[in-house]
């Protein structure tokens, strides 16, 4: 009896000490990164004890719910316009934006050997289709078209383009076989270090802008320290390990 | 303020509904008559099928769609056997999957008019010496006609309220397959809340006059269970 008091006490404690130190923090991630960002918060709930609640969307999308008032804390996006915007309206908390992770960009077949880790095929024009992100929306559209421009190649490939409205839906049409080719983020088909199906060419980082992500601290997270926390832990060299096993660089 | 673009998609729009809209209109019909006559186990089981694009998420039907017409799927095996390649990212391609998103909204009001008819009409025509095709476009065809203005008018206006289904196997290709709510989106997405707004406002104008013609037309030749 005095053993189950005991249990119901510690258990008492418990629960009454862990809200009033842990805190809910809610995050907007940008959708490329929301593998790499799962893993990063089971460990950030691990060792701090905060709960974080994420919600992941297209940038364009998450911004425009923060001007409209969404309760979000924390915002990693996929770019670096909206969090400097976002801070520039007053939304965002000055001085917190940092680039936390720069995607790599990859030309992806789901069809093993269709591409060798040249862009040979892409110039030979022996494929159906070419899918690639919204250039207009997306940041990984973008350094899709640059490089295509690099090659010289827009102008012959575009009547082949299939344009998503962002980067996982590229991939999805490469993924189920409607389009032979596609530029996806590495970090889609980067699965504990390795190409997980089909053939890729990793795209060198001299053909586009580097696509840097950055985070922000949002306005109604200004005195909270769980918030601050993740934004920390976001640089420390233990994260960087897992953004680095996802397929992005650090700065 | 109305780019060119904002035309193009528009005028795809408009073709995509009016093709899906004819179509539907033949293929509904013979559906609807079935479903308004037969006695068969079957009736259940394709009542609900029609009717599934009514509580499925369009992105259920638009990721099915991808796979089943996609180079590996059987859909696709189907096309490429014909020599017509593969349907995503072409016209083609969304009016198939138009005509499974817009189905129950065409069925449903044709076969309401229909059961509405009940047997005597039928029975009066029959004692007169008329067959059974005679019966069908004599008789039943006409006294359905509030049925089918409403089955016209609903499969139109949510053909060109699709959204779902076409951001999943359209590609957003100018003038092919890239339609008013996927351009509005693109507005939205790209923060051109200007042009979004000409859009969507016109989308909305368009959306709140076609229900409210409809339901005058309603008001004016009342059939029963055709309420939507």
């Amino acid at each position: 009896m005095r053993a189950v008091n005991g249990f119901i006490a510690v258990a008492l404690c418990c629960l009454l000490s862990g809200p009033a130190l842990a805190a809910r923090i809610h995050v907007a991630v940008a959708a490329n990164f929301s593998a790499a960002m799962r893993d990063i918060a089971t460990k950030f709930e691990q060792s701090t004890g905060h709960e974080l609640l994420l919600s992941f969307g297209s940038s364009g999308k998450i911004f425009a719910q923060i001007q409209h008032g969404a309760p979000f804390q924390v915002f990693l996006s996929a770019d670096r316009e909206k969090p400097e915007a976002l801070e520039q309206a007053g939304l965002g908390v000055p001085g917190s934006r940092f680039t936390y992770a720069v995607g790599a960009l990859a030309l992806w077949s789901a069809t093993p050997g269709f591409v060798d880790d040249t862009p040979t095929r892409l110039i030979s024009g022996a494929f159906n289709k070419l899918a690639l992100a919204n250039p207009k929306l997306a940041p990984y559209g973008v350094a899709a078209v640059e490089v295509l421009e690099a090659l010289q190649l827009q102008q012959v490939t575009e009547p082949r383009w299939v344009v998503g409205e962002n980067i996982a839906q590229a991939y999805q049409f490469v993924a189920t076989g409607n389009a032979d080719l596609g530029f996806v983020a590495l970090s889609q088909i980067l699965h504990q270090g390795r190409i997980k199906e089909g053939s890729s060419w990793l795209v060198p980082p001299e053909l586009y802008s580097p696509i840097r992500q950055d985070a922000v601290l949002l306005q109604s997270a200004t005195d909270s320290e769980g918030a601050r926390a993740l934004l920390d832990y976001l640089r420390s060299d233990e994260v960087r390990g897992i953004i680095h096993a996802h397929g992005y660089t650090t700065e | 303020m109305i780019s060119e673009a904002d035309l193009a998609a528009i005028w795809l729009t408009l073709k995509l509904a009016t093709t899906v809209t004819i179509l539907l209109l033949l293929i509904g019909t013979p559906i609807a008559w079935w479903l308004a006559r037969t006695r068969s186990w079957w009736k259940g089981p394709v009542g609900a099928v029609v009717a599934l694009p009514l509580v499925l998420p369009p992105t259920v039907l638009g990721f099915y769609l991808l796979v089943a017409m996609g180079p590996n799927g059987f859909v696709g095996e189907l096309t490429q056997s014909l020599g017509l390649g593969t349907l995503p990212f072409t016209f083609w391609g969304l009016v198939v999957g138009s005509l499974f998103y817009s189905l129950p909204f065409v069925v449903q009001p044709i076969q309401n008019a229909m059961e509405a008819l009940g047997q005597r009409p039928l029975e009066v025509a029959a004692t007169l010496r008329a067959g059974p095709w005679d019966r069908f476009f004599t008789v039943v065809l006409p006294l359905s006609r509030p049925g089918f203005v409403t089955a016209a008018v609903l499969g139109f206006a949510h053909t060109v309220g699709e959204f779902g289904v076409v951001l999943m196997i359209g590609g957003n290709i100018p003038g092919e397959t890239g339609v008013v709510s996927v351009q509005i989106y693109d507005h939205v997405e790209a923060l051109e809340y200007a042009q979004a707004h000409v859009l969507a406002g016109g989308m909305l104008a368009f959306s709140f006059l076609v229900l409210l013609g409809l339901y005058g037309f309603q008001r004016k030749h009342p059939a029963r269970g055709l309420r939507w």
